[in-house]
């Protein structure tokens, strides 16, 4: 389980995250959902120990990990696919899933992965993570990175964001096989309605406060009533 | 050879246990010192100056040329020039190379001019890299000249690396391309300590339908100091690409000039130069895997150099 405790974050003297405290349990499926600006990103930030608290606490299984470094919480456990993927030179996608999985990888390995994320393995394996690589190639490689670790617990920020409406109609698949591919608890920052629609959990953010956390059943209704949610799978935020 | 002679081999080229496949040249401490020739690869001493003229029959396919340079006496200036003449429609692949190992105070120095004449339809991969060792406070230096001549048609594709133990280099690359060629240098440099380098391209594109692609990527740590200067000109309807691309740390210099001059209207010269220290995003990223800082910069290193 992961607890975070009295959570406050202010920047240019505007609190991003007001005391904020929640629990989240092992092995659910949970999706932030809420308007710019109120916080999501930086919240699974200071999970993943990108970002640190002004005051707070974070635990993992009751562990304090607040001080810890991101190396530190990677070990431990937690898995972070970024929004916007980041590029390298000379780092082909085999060398990246090799470093992710923290062991020697045979190719036939990391391709199974990409296969997985549905990349066309043997065309991908070994170009390198640069800009020649679509904002969809890049995504579906960065979820490749983080489900390659088998992680406890798993944070995606915002996958849809960045990418056209195609490339994320065939990437919301994936989403959808997501229990398949992550192991243990998956955290996502969404505004897709296929997305809040195979969560165990919905957290409603608003002005760096959680306003509302509940099952999908719930909590989708009252979602989906405001104009946060995207149905067709862009990722426009109208919040 | 003894211990020190084979390692500073394994370290500079692909050496299979002793020995090499095909054609070679070994030349120690200013002398040639074992040589093998083939059929089609013929290799003749020079008789006005130091080195060796190397020659390569018309139409000979996939053959490997080897001729590596070592030093192991310290205070020695040892300057050599090889010549290459590759005949038509040849292909081959040449390592060469320069190890230095220099265990006490005098400076070792190793200057290799190579010339390339290459033939209507050759084509040739060129395999350079530079390494230094020892425990000496004598420098070890190496300036390697290159010159390249390119007839109708003709490819070179070379492959130049220094990684360690070089205190002080110029290295100076020259290209004169004819009709249809394509001349391609990927250049790969890392220094440390106090240690300098400086690279100079120089690139005649005068062919119709000439081209070429230079790569350099270096990495400039501690208090060394980088020069990259490259100067393409195209005379004729041609396609040159200089891409200079460094990363900085410690405090580490890099100084990229760049020229490019188009002296015919359908020239199309590209060059792009990029220096930075490594970028916090991808340390961010490769942290998130479980890599510490340290680990992370290395793998960046690693793959930016490879």
């Amino acid at each position: 389980m992961l607890e975070l405790k009295d959570i406050c974050f202010t920047r240019e003297n505007k609190k991003i995250l007001d005391h904020v405290s929640l629990n989240i349990d092992t092995d659910k499926f949970v999706v932030i959902t809420g308007p710019n600006g109120s916080g999501k990103s930086t919240l699974v930030k200071i999970i993943m120990g990108i970002e640190k608290p002004d005051e707070g606490k974070v635990l993992l299984e009751g562990k304090d990990i607040t001080s810890l470094s991101i190396d530190e919480r990677a070990e431990m456990g937690i898995g972070f696919a970024f929004q916007q993927p980041v590029k390298f030179k000379g780092i082909t996608v085999y060398d990246l899933l090799k470093l992710s999985s923290g062991k020697e990888i045979n190719k036939s390995e990391a391709c199974d992965i990409l296969s997985k994320v549905g990349l066309c393995a043997k065309e991908y394996v070994d170009r390198e993570v640069n800009g020649s690589l679509s904002g969809g190639e890049l995504k579906r490689i960065e979820i490749a990175t983080v489900a390659v670790r088998n992680s406890k617990f798993t944070i995606f920020d915002e996958p849809e964001a960045g990418i056209d409406l195609w490339s994320f109609q065939s990437l919301i698949k994936i989403f959808e096989d997501m229990r398949k591919i992550v192991k243990g608890t998956t955290l996502i920052i969404s505004h897709q309605e296929r997305i809040l629609n195979i969560a165990d959990e919905i957290i409603l953010m608003k002005d760096g406060k959680i306003e509302s956390k509940g099952s999908k059943e719930d909590l989708l209704g009252k979602v989906l009533e405001r104009p946060i949610c995207c149905k067709l799978g862009g990722s426009k935020d109208n919040g | 050879m003894d211990k020190i002679d084979v390692n500073l081999l394994h370290e500079i080229t692909d050496m299979q246990g002793e020995t090499f496949e095909g054609a070679y040249n070994i030349r120690k401490n200013g002398a040639g010192i074992e040589r093998k020739v083939t059929d089609n690869v013929n290799i003749v001493t020079k008789k006005d100056v130091s080195g060796i003229d190397i020659y390569v029959k018309e139409n000979t396919k996939f053959e490997f040329i080897h001729i590596p340079v070592i030093i192991t006496e310290s205070g020695l200036n040892d300057v050599v020039y090889n010549d290459f003449y590759i005949g038509k429609n040849a292909n081959v692949v040449i390592v060469a190379g320069c190890g230095i190992h220099n265990d006490h105070h005098k400076d070792s120095q190793h200057d290799g001019i190579h010339r390339f004449f290459l033939e209507e339809g050759a084509k040739v991969k060129y395999i350079e890299k530079h390494y230094g060792e020892g425990s000496g406070t004598g420098k070890r230096i190496l300036n390697p000249v290159t010159e390249v001549h390119l007839k109708e048609g003709a490819t070179l594709e070379m492959e130049s690396t220094q990684i360690k133990g070089v205190d002080s280099t110029v290295r100076e690359t020259k290209g004169i391309l004819e009709k249809n060629t394509n001349f391609i240098v990927t250049e790969k440099i890392m220094t440390h300590g106090k240690q300098y380098a400086k690279t100079i391209f120089n690139v005649d594109l005068n062919g119709e339908n000439a081209s070429t692609k230079v790569t350099s990527r270096s990495v400039a740590t501690e208090n060394s100091v980088q020069q990259f200067e490259s100067k393409v000109t195209g005379n004729t309807e041609c396609f040159g690409h200089v891409e200079c691309d460094a990363i900085i740390k410690d405090k580490g210099k890099v100084i990229a000039i760049p020229e490019i001059i188009a002296n015919d209207v359908n020239a199309n010269l590209i060059h792009e130069a990029a220096i930075g220290k490594i970028a916090g995003d991808q340390l961010m990223k490769l942290m998130t895997l479980g890599l510490n800082e340290k680990e992370a910069e290395q793998a960046i290193i690693d793959g930016f150099l490879k």
